[in-house]
């Protein structure tokens, strides 16, 4: 018995972490598609109905909006934290004196909470007493900057907001892709005489292409769940002017009682996360098992 | 006296992979057994088997005369010394040599007893507080002995422990490894893909190749009758000269003819009394080649070749002329007037030749 | 440098300005950028100190006349979220009660996985651990609606252990990456060596690997902290009024709709809520990076 137990012993420590991992994820995303093909409203039933559900899905208005806000603010989002992530990484890289200390400040947002970001930059971007007075109150009084409570608008606030929050983070990726780039080669085109911005267009910037996938991936991923950022910071609105799926989810699960278009919209959030994830993924283990 | 390990029919699979195939291997007490091959050969899994770190698929194995086939490896007696030395980073020497003690509750006087006799054995002493990124290369390497000293087991397994050392405290570390073994007494399974270590260190020589025994025996016997032509090029430095040749009867000898570059033909007589096919490999030693005048013998026979190159190394010097189409190796002395592109008269021992089959590449005589 | 005619001394000096501004320049940017980042968190320090008057007729960003701590403490135990008015403080317990348990139980159960998926491979383990890094990537919102049902037949709907428990399962991923990250380097010969010492896998555990694990042990007790710290999702949606976080009970202030606008309240809940983790980053922020690139960039 003892022999036996000591010979299993990774696997019986290993065997309850597999299993809650194999039913909360795995069985819930089943559960989640299961009742996503039924008519639940208020309750869950299992009786399968097609793809009722998804239909209803695409013909809503609401849904509708979630999903070009998604486009918007996740094209925007990584495309700026991207740009501003490595614009930081490259200037901070030239061997400054206090790096250290401007790294930390870049990077704090990084450790807030996703709410208090929203309630902070809700204070500043109100248009009372926010930017908008302020820039009024230096003579300006024509200036308008309204974009919190206009509907057409107020999706980019989210966008300013998460890259507040985010493109330290970026920032520290790259420098840390920078870093790490064989100092022989650099070396080697310093000799040649290659000028700094090409070393950096030519050698250094192609050579990261990992650093960027990884990148792109985590800030996508933090696009499609997107939520607490929202309700913090408009609460979706005006109207539901910056709903995003994630919120739509949250709203028909929780206040609409609407299960049936929760378990869907949550399941094409699922899928959009796999498009990106899974080919990731599967590359990065395959790499490592090489 | 019974065999102190007794590996019978053993096989090791990692799914449909064949990693060691039909390995049976028996040693003595105070045998030095080691494993050699190049890497990937099997010779480290098969060293994992023995200590039962890795689950054998087939075949018995047996330590000190007991049944250790499905045995966990803290039950059969053996200790191990690894490569990378494996000392346990976050404790102090002295821990690292009595951790095994511990863990199976010996009492500390007798811990304290044993590590003293170990760290006295291996001049260890002044290093036992400290921990193991403090220590040098082959330091490490001493404290890793000491732990599998100190355990007294019936094998010590060694795997490659001389690999991670720079080329002089590798040769003295062997000098001093093999002491131990001769004061000791010990049963040792030592691998290595270094020939030299193999050959300077075995009592019992064990070549594999590809998962598969190529021959087992005394170093004398691995160098001089090499069984096939995988053994004989791999044990020896510089390798053996390995020649195509034609051999025909002629009476009670054969005459051995050898293609040249010239296009005519070198013919060898071995006077010794074999059947051989056609066609062959010819095995003969750098050292079997020599200056004509400094050798002498029944089967010495000597011959003019047109010296390619000379690489003095010091006590001798290299020449290498061609001969069947392949370079050929001479060890000659280290005042050798050879000079590249002139001709030299060679002797060539064919007492000392080693014939091996063209296609199979076993041995022939 | 041995070559010194004058022509060439020239353009070295010529180039030796332009150096010298493009360094300026440099330095400026980044003080800017600084000040882009500073900016919200001063602007909530100073609002959190202002007194409403002030905030109605001062500009966004000037220094308080005067300095008065009102909205901090009617932050921490006045202010309304909802109904109640108890202000943030039994809500910042709550996530201490919260994230202190979950954060120790998932750094545990990480470091046992990890190192049996790093060191005590079998059969399968690769594809475990691959089902587990997995589970780090969905999206939560798909896992919603099932856990809440869950947690109600469980009878922990609603609770403090509710939420703990959540939180383990959904951190088990990342913890379990993290350890095994680490572990992986850490070379197999050193069990083999332990194994052939007589050491038995807890052993092994136990004396060997615990002892070298501080580094990530720091780093994932930090990232699991600030995860589940910072957590709303799970937090809004299985929690009832009295078990919330601190981040719904922030939001809940921020957007309570009774009574006058509190804006220096808000920001002084604001900073309340964010200092944990605030001060984990400041004194830990070597570790929180490790942690936050480990997190993204596998491998």
């Amino acid at each position: 018995m003892s022999e036996w137990l000591e010979n299993h012993l990774p696997k019986v420590v290993l065997a309850p972490s597999f299993i809650a991992v194999l039913i909360f994820v795995y069985g819930f995303i089943g559960w989640t598609a299961w009742v996503s093909l039924t008519r639940s409203k208020l309750l869950p039933k299992y009786e399968i109905k097609g793809f009722i559900q998804y239909e209803r899905l695409f013909d809503s208005p609401r849904w509708d909006t979630a999903i070009n806000n998604l486009y918007i603010f996740g094209a925007l989002f990584i495309v700026i934290a991207m740009v501003l992530g490595l614009l930081l990484a490259i200037l901070l890289d030239q061997k400054i004196r206090v790096e250290g200390a401007i790294r930390t400040i870049y990077l704090y947002p990084m450790a807030l909470s996703m709410i208090v970001t929203g309630t902070a930059w809700k204070w500043i971007l109100n248009p009372g007493l926010g930017i908008e007075s302020m820039v009024q109150g230096w003579g300006f009084t024509n200036f308008k900057f309204d974009w919190l409570v206009n509907p057409d608008y107020a999706i980019y606030t989210i966008v300013m907001a998460a890259i507040w929050q985010s493109s330290g983070f970026v920032m520290a990726l790259f420098l840390a892709g920078l870093r790490s780039v064989d100092g022989e080669i650099i070396k080697a085109a310093q000799v040649d005489g290659i000028p700094t911005w090409r070393i950096y267009t030519a050698i250094i910037i192609p050579s990261m292409a990992p650093i960027f996938l990884s990148a792109f991936i985590v800030l996508a991923h933090l696009a499609i769940k997107s939520f607490d950022l929202v309700i913090a910071l408009t609460g979706g609105g005006p109207g539901y002017a910056t709903d995003l799926p994630a919120t739509y989810m949250y709203a028909m699960a929780f206040s609409r009682g609407d299960i049936g278009q929760a378990a869907s919209s949550a399941m094409i959030m699922m899928l959009v996360v796999f498009a990106i994830v899974v080919p990731y993924l599967y590359s990065e283990l395959r790499a490592k098992n090489d | 006296m019974a065999p102190i390990l007794d590996i019978n029919k053993l096989y090791k699979n990692y799914g449909a992979t064949e990693i060691l195939k039909d390995i049976n291997i028996s040693i003595e007490p105070g045998d030095f057994l080691v494993l050699v091959g190049p890497s990937g050969c099997g010779k480290s899994t098969l060293l994992n088997c023995i200590a039962g770190l890795e689950e054998i698929t087939g075949g018995t194995l047996s330590i000190g005369g007991n049944d250790m086939t499905h045995v966990s490896p803290k039950d059969r007696d053996i200790a191990m010394v690894f490569q990378s030395y494996a000392l346990y980073p976050t404790m102090s020497v002295a821990k690292n040599i009595t951790f095994g003690m511990k863990v199976r509750g010996v009492d500390q006087a007798t811990q304290d007893a044993k590590l003293k006799e170990v760290a006295q054995l291996l001049q260890i002493e002044p290093l036992l507080n400290r921990r193991p990124s403090q220590l040098s290369g082959g330091q490490r390497q001493r404290v890793a002995m000491g732990r599998a000293l100190v355990r007294d087991p019936k094998l010590f397994l060694f795997d490659e422990p001389l690999s991670n050392l720079d080329a002089k405290l590798r040769v003295e570390m062997r000098t001093e490894i093999k002491k131990l073994h001769q004061t000791l007494d010990a049963s040792i399974v030592y691998v290595t893909h270094d020939q030299i270590e193999a050959m300077t260190l075995a009592t019992k020589i064990v070549v594999l190749k590809g998962g598969v025994v190529q021959q087992i025996g005394t170093p004398a016997e691995i160098y001089n009758n090499p069984a096939n032509l995988f053994v004989a090029d791999f044990m020896g430095s510089p390798a053996m000269n390995l020649i195509p040749a034609q051999a025909t009867k002629n009476g009670s000898g054969t005459e051995i003819a050898i293609a040249r570059e010239t296009g005519d033909t070198l013919v060898l007589k071995d006077t010794r009394d074999l059947s051989l096919p056609k066609d062959v490999i010819l095995g003969l030693r750098p050292e079997d080649i020599a200056e004509a005048g400094f050798r002498a013998g029944a089967g010495v026979q000597e011959a003019e070749c047109l010296v390619d190159m000379v690489e003095p190394a010091g006590a001798d010097t290299y020449v290498v002329s061609e001969l069947g189409g392949k370079q050929v190796t001479a060890r000659l002395h280290a005042e050798t007037s050879a000079q590249a592109g002139k001709m030299l008269n060679l002797a060539f021992d064919m007492s000392k030749v080693s014939y091996f089959a063209k296609e199979s590449g076993e041995r022939l005589n | 440098m041995t070559d010194l005619s004058m022509p060439h001394t020239e353009t070295r000096t010529q180039s030796a300005t332009g150096k010298i501004a493009l360094r300026w320049l440099l330095y400026v940017l980044l003080g800017l950028f600084a000040l882009y980042y500073l900016m919200p968190l001063f602007v909530m320090l100073t609002t959190s100190l202002k007194s409403l008057e002030e905030i109605r007729t001062g500009s966004l960003i000037s220094l308080p006349r005067e300095v008065s701590f009102d909205a901090w403490k009617t932050a921490w135990s006045g202010a309304c979220t909802g109904i109640q008015c108890e202000g943030l403080r039994p809500y910042f317990w709550n996530s201490v009660l919260i994230a202190v348990p979950a954060v120790a139980i998932s750094t545990l159960l990480g470091a046992l996985n990890g190192y049996v998926v790093a060191q005590w491979r079998f059969k399968g383990a690769n594809i475990i651990f691959s089902l587990m890094l997995f589970g780090c990537f969905i999206p939560f919102q798909v896992v919603l609606l099932p856990m809440a049902r869950l947690l109600g037949m469980m009878g922990i709907a609603g609770t403090i252990p509710g939420l703990i428990f959540v939180h383990v399962i959904y951190g088990l991923g990342f913890t379990t990456l993290f350890f095994r990250n680490y572990y992986v380097t850490i070379p197999a010969e050193l069990t083999k060596a332990a194994r052939v010492d007589g050491a038995g896998f807890l052993r092994i555990f136990w004396s060997i690997f615990l002892p070298l694990s501080l580094p990530i042990i720091v780093v994932t007790v930090i990232w699991q902290f600030t995860q589940i710290w910072n957590d709303f999702l799970f937090g809004v949606s299985f929690s009832q009024a009295g078990t919330q976080p601190v981040t719904v009970a922030l939001n809940n202030i921020v957007n309570s709709t009774t009574g006058v606008k509190e804006y220096n309240v808000d920001m002084a809940a604001a900073i309340i809520a964010g200092l944990p983790t605030l001060l984990v980053y400041v004194v830990a922020g070597k570790y929180f990076i490790r942690g936050l690139t480990a997190g993204s960039v596998k491998g």
